[in-house]
């Protein structure tokens, strides 16, 4: 059996898809060309996906199941990061978070790749597999984003903007190299700050949460149709 | 008649694929293995893509066709890394074709790449007029195993299985 610690690791990547995967889907129906509105829509479905995989591995050993796990906790017991709770709604500002979150999540996933516990390496290959499209589609939005002056600039702010947030994704272990490879990708200064950790949550999880589990709390014996 | 291996097999080769019904689970090689013991039978299970929606609908539906066959089902999801889209039979490989979707290139060790994808690659030929004058219009598609692309020959669009 995996270790609490490893558990709660497991839980951190369990929760950021599953949050991500909700903003994600909120460009379902309004993003700025139907491609994206195809795009987010597919890449909000994996993320789901991956966070009820993992769910599963983490509520066997817990003795629970995953839809406790994903929707009976408050929204202080989750563990995701608040890069992945914000809603932004404006292109430059989801590519930059998209990018951002995908190559954090690289770093993270290949380290889980080369657990001792078969069952979190084979999850994390498979995972690896499906995220590379995703990472395909961030890279491809970078590209265009920093084609022309404009772009750039409009990517520049998104990035500092969520700067922060985004340190926050990866632990002390893993961040440095992550952050080394910003660099070089995007040739920015990035501003000196302090991460925003997965303790402090944000406003938008708690408007988020009560919309995710408001189903699963109007109907706690369960909804069937 | 008894519940035997080969029996369970020929049952799930009966089930569609609930997205693209031309093929069967067994043509798209999600079955890994099956295991009768008197009356149980054990179904090893890969999922496609793990946020396919259909997932739950093929378990349904084999432990149906088992529970058919007088057997008690235990099917089991295997969540790693052993199902690709290389284990798409050549029968099913065909029957994609016939139906307007490009099957998936081979998988290499290595993720496919952006390159790849936006090149004219042997395996992103048209099934509708065999061209490799082909496009990538877009990484996803209608379900998370497909991609859209233009063919420059025929124009028409078709979908093509992403390769994982």
């Amino acid at each position: 059996m995996p270790e609490r610690r490893d558990l709660d690791r497991l839980l951190e990547v369990a929760d950021d898809e599953l949050i991500l995967g909700w903003r994600d889907s909120e460009w379902t129906g309004i993003a700025p060309f139907l491609e994206e509105d195809v795009a987010f829509s597919s890449i909000a479905q994996n993320e789901i996906g991956h966070a009820r995989a993992l769910y599963e591995l983490v509520a066997r050993e817990l003795g629970t199941t995953a839809d406790e796990l994903a929707l009976d906790r408050r929204p202080d017991e989750y563990r995701c990061a608040p890069l992945v709770e914000l809603r932004r709604l404006e292109w430059a500002r989801t590519i930059a978070r998209h990018w951002l979150y995908e190559t954090a999540d690289e770093i993270r996933i290949a380290a889980l790749k080369g657990s001792d516990d078969p069952e979190v390496a084979g999850l994390a290959a498979k995972i690896d597999r499906e995220e590379a499209y995703h990472r395909m589609h961030a890279e491809m939005w970078v590209d265009r984003l920093l084609a022309t002056p404009e772009g750039r600039e409009k990517l520049r702010e998104a990035v500092e903007e969520l700067w922060p947030y985004a340190l926050g994704v990866l632990d002390d272990e893993l961040r440095p190299r992550w952050v080394e490879r910003v660099r070089a990708r995007l040739g920015f200064d990035l501003p000196d700050v302090e991460p925003v950790t997965r303790e402090q949550h944000t406003e938008e999880l708690r408007e988020l949460w009560e919309e995710m589990t408001m189903v699963r709390r109007s109907a706690p014996a369960g909804a069937s149709w | 008649m008894s519940v035997t291996a080969e029996r369970v097999w020929e049952a799930l080769a009966e089930i569609p694929d609930p997205e693209i019904p031309v093929i069967s689970l067994v043509d798209l090689g999600v079955v890994r293995e099956v295991e009768v013991e008197g009356e149980r039978v054990r179904v090893e299970f890969t999922p496609t893509f793990l946020g396919c929606p259909a997932l739950e609908t093929m378990r349904m539906a084999m432990e149906q066709q088992i529970r058919g066959l007088g057997g008690e089902p235990h099917v089991e999801v295997i969540q790693d890394d052993s199902w690709s889209t290389d284990r798409i039979t050549p029968e099913g490989r065909a029957k994609l074709r016939e139906s307007g979707f490009a099957p998936p290139a081979p998988r290499e060790a290595g993720p496919p790449t952006l390159v790849q994808l936006q090149g004219t690659g042997a395996a992103f030929r048209c099934p509708y007029c065999d061209s490799r004058q082909t496009r990538l219009e877009n990484i996803f598609g209608p379900t998370p195993c497909r991609s859209i692309r233009y063919c420059e020959s025929c124009r028409q669009p078709f979908e093509q299985f992403k390769t994982i």
